[in-house]
């Protein structure tokens, strides 16, 4: 540039601080979009209140035999007095429920039901916990990788996802379950099939993060800092999970929150149609099934789990659309 | 032409004949050199060298169709262009949205791969070195980007963000990338505390000024700025043009700076490649493309900036209208790409393309019937329909002093000037007054 063009004293000297009409903008001192996100989540009661209810089973879930210790009885004990012995129901009103017995006894075999949801809980949430966390990992690699890198990888991958989509993923479950071997990699009885549950769950789940994350980053790696990372030389893995990934963060935390409702009842489905955990095991699908032999005559042994899935699928739920309108990145702009 | 008013206005006279118009562009930029005597020159290349040279560049976006993701066709981009950067100058690259600027801007930052042509930097070939073989090269040439919202990464802080290019490039400043980062924050005039603050809780001209910061971060020779300040209110605008000026200065940088018209680089440019669809039309130290601009589209353009000079404001009636859209780069027209829009366009224009040649020294233009020089194509007398159609929206001033260097116009003024028997006299008196005018607003910039 030719020295003499302007004249530094009609404008605002670069050098002296931005203009004051600037500094407005920045009285707050460095807020995240994290704590935006935190205050704006604060002000919605609704979501607060399904976050404290998650936080709240998931203590139940880590100490469930504390809990069980303190308030009820062993999850497997066979309490064949509280039963009627004509009609092997529980004795008093609404199945059985008493100081003794929180939320009743289980007909027939006389098990403490309470015992057995807070177990039931650890089993649940641990599956739709760790099967959330595979769908996430798969999910998140692959969008990435479709997105960034688009032509035929992108074709390759949005095709296998259609493909699982697809898929009828329970039938798909069931058969293998009841192919697979009890015992497996060192793993045995039930640790076979949560871990089954796990990685199948996760499996095909994978598929709707990695369309979220395809479509985010589609949009994503249009933005200039994605050409300003590499004008300054940073390689491929550097874009992706520096540049990319931290924008991706709340779309996934958001569907993973989202997610995990949906795994609890496609394992409670499971667990009911007979290919979740084994029995003895304790878990709320499981109980479902047992409890539709006589839910004619002692229907709340079908009520308490069946409230306890839908108390916690809707606390997960409200939880996660709360998470979502606090993190929404329209608001943040 | 009588533009010059207004950088008179600007500028300190006595220091305003730093370039001469016709001077070369070597000599223009050591002025410059010269005036950043105890400054941090850093750099080796001497002021004037080539610093960068661009030979038959193109870029053709494919356009693919169907499952099988056929090549159905091309968005001819940029489409042959050649130009180079002298060490220490500015050249500014003007033309309408989509004429392929920014695509020209990534090609030279080797962001996007030539299609053809040959990018050379420091006189080492760069055309299609990879992602390893650009990374030391990074260093020397660095980018500004247009839009202040997307070129910084929301979920970095701005520590984060300007220190990024020592990290990529894995150098340690002197006294650690914070200490570095904070200075340069200083330097591009923003609060040096601000290291831990995310780019949301700045304005867009703040924004804009980070950018610039990390784009000085690793001391580079070239500066490629896209549009930089054209998304910026008008009031901050020129903060960060002068920013940009004491930069260089400061720096001894290079600048190729990309707008979509002339306000903004009329004033920092020492040269002006203007482009349309794809090639450069025009390519001028600035002082000769304002005294005497000589493709059509260069003059349209430059009647369409704004002429702040209230004793100038009868110049408004001389504003060139274009007739209709840019045509698409996917099949831009025949010979020269201009002659859809042209009010000088005669057969040749449509059939023969114009090449770009140096018609006088420091300015190089492709036309065949250039204004304010000899008619490139004589023999061509006959103006094309969509000429005559595209000269009713051209003022009548204009177009009888483009009819000076143009036969088939010539004619064509004459005949109708004939036809208007009612009006000749006046017409004829109008015309004398209007060319009389301009002619002294020329010798009395000189
Ligand atoms: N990645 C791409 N794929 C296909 N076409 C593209 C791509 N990038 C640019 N183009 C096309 O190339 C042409 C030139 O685009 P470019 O962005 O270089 O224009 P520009 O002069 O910078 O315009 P503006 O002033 O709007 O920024 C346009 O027609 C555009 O649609
Ligand atoms: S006169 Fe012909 S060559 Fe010149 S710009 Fe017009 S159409 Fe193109
Ligand atoms: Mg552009």
């Amino acid at each position: 540039m030719t020295a003499p063009l302007h004249d530094t004293t009609a404008e605002a000297a670069p050098t002296a601080p931005a203009d004051p009409a600037e500094t407005g903008a920045t009285k707050v001192e460095g807020r995240s979009l994290k704590q935006i996100a935190w205050n704006r989540l604060k002000q919605d009661k609704v979501a607060l209140a399904g976050g404290a209810f998650v936080l709240f089973l998931t203590l139940v879930a880590v100490f469930a035999p504390l809990i069980v210790g303190l308030l009820g009885h062993p999850p497997n004990q066979f309490n064949q007095d509280k039963l009627d012995p004509l009609t092997n129901l529980p004795q008093g009103a609404w199945g059985g429920v008493s100081s003794d017995f929180l939320f009743g006894v289980e007909p027939n075999k006389g098990r403490d039901v309470f015992s057995r949801i807070v177990y039931g809980a650890r089993i649940s949430l641990l599956v739709a916990f760790l099967a959330a966390v595979v769908a996430v990992a798969l999910g998140t690699l692959f969008g990435i990788i479709a997105g960034y890198f688009g032509g035929w990888i992108d074709a390759l991958i949005s095709r296998t996802m259609d493909v699982l989509l697809s898929f009828p993923q329970l039938l798909f479950i069931i058969s293998l379950v009841s192919v697979l071997p009890d015992d497996l990699l060192g793993l045995t009885g039930s640790g076979v099939r949560i871990a089954v549950l796990v990685l199948v769950i996760g499996f095909f789940g994978w598929p709707y993060v990695g369309r979220i994350v395809r479509g985010q980053t589609l949009s994503l790696r249009e933005r200039e800092y994605v050409e300003a990372a590499r004008s300054l030389g940073g390689g491929r893995r550097h874009i992706l999970f520096r540049e990319l990934l931290p924008n991706l963060v709340a779309p996934i935390l958001v569907y993973a929150t989202l997610m995990i409702p949906t795994n609890i009842l496609t394992e409670a489905a499971l667990s009911f149609l007979g290919a979740g955990v084994r029995p003895p095991t304790a878990s709320w699908g499981g109980m479902l099934r047992d409890a539709l032999e006589t839910y004619e005559h002692d229907p709340m042994f079908m009520v308490f789990p069946g409230a306890t899935i839908f108390v916690t699928v809707l606390a997960f739920n409200l939880f996660g659309d709360g998470l979502r309108d606090a993190l929404d990145p329209k608001g943040t702009r | 032409m009588s533009e010059n008013a207004e950088d008179k206005e600007l500028s300190i006279p006595a220091q305003a004949d730093g370039a001469e118009p016709g001077a070369t562009e070597g000599a223009a930029s050591s002025v410059t050199g010269g005036e950043t005597a105890g400054a941090t020159l850093t750099k080796d290349a001497a002021p004037g060298e080539i610093l960068l040279k661009v030979t038959g560049l193109q870029k053709h976006f494919p356009i693919r169709k169907g499952l099988l993701q056929r090549q159905t066709g091309a968005v001819r981009a940029v489409d042959g262009i050649d130009f180079e950067v002298r060490a220490g100058e500015t050249l500014g690259v003007v033309g309408e949205s989509g004429c392929g600027k920014s695509t020209m801007g990534r090609l030279i930052t080797r962001l996007l791969e030539p299609t053809a042509g040959k990018v050379e930097f420091e006189g080492k070939d760069i055309t299609h070195l990879g992602v390893g073989g650009m990374r030391p090269l990074r260093r020397d040439v660095q980018m500004i980007f247009q839009d202040p919202y997307s070129s910084l990464n929301p979920r970095h802080t701005i520590g984060t963000i300007v220190g990024a290019p020592f990290r990529l490039q894995k150098v340690t400043p002197e006294g650690g990338i914070k200490k570095e980062v904070q200075r340069l924050l200083s330097v591009v005039g923003l609060n040096p505390e601000h290291y831990n603050r995310y780019p949301h809780e700045f304005s867009g001209g703040q924004r804009q000024r980070i950018g610039i910061a990390r784009a000085l971060a690793l001391n580079p020779k070239l500066v490629v700025a896209d549009e930089p300040v054209s998304a910026l209110d008008v009031s901050i605008q020129a903060q960060v043009v002068n920013l940009l000026d004491d930069l260089q200065q400061e720096l001894g940088l290079t600048y190729v700076i990309i707008a979509h018209d002339l306000s903004v680089v009329r004033h920092v440019s020492d040269r002006i490649a203007v482009m349309y669809l794809g090639k450069i039309v025009e390519l001028a130290d600035r002082e000769a493309l304002y005294k005497a601009p000589m493709h059509p589209y260069t003059k349209a353009l430059m009647s369409a900036v704004p002429i702040p000079d209230p004793k100038r404001r009868s110049a408004k009636s001389e504003r060139i209208l274009l007739r209709g859209d840019v045509p698409s780069p996917i099949s831009p027209p025949s010979g020269c790409r201009f002659h859809t829009r042209c009010w000088k366009a005669t057969e040749i224009c449509r059939t023969t393309e114009p090449p770009l040649l140096e018609l006088k020294p420091g300015q190089r233009v492709a036309c065949h019937h250039p204004e304010n020089f000899e008619d490139q194509a004589p023999q061509d007398t006959v103006l094309l329909s969509a000429a005559k159609d595209a000269g009713e929206l051209v003022p009548d001033a204009v177009l009888a002093e483009s009819a000076e260097t143009s036969e088939a116009l010539a004619a064509e003024v004459a005949e109708q000037t004939e036809v208007a028997e009612m009006s000749e006299q006046a017409e004829a008196a109008e015309v004398g007054a209007e060319a009389e005018r301009v002619e002294k607003s020329d010798s009395g910039d000189k």
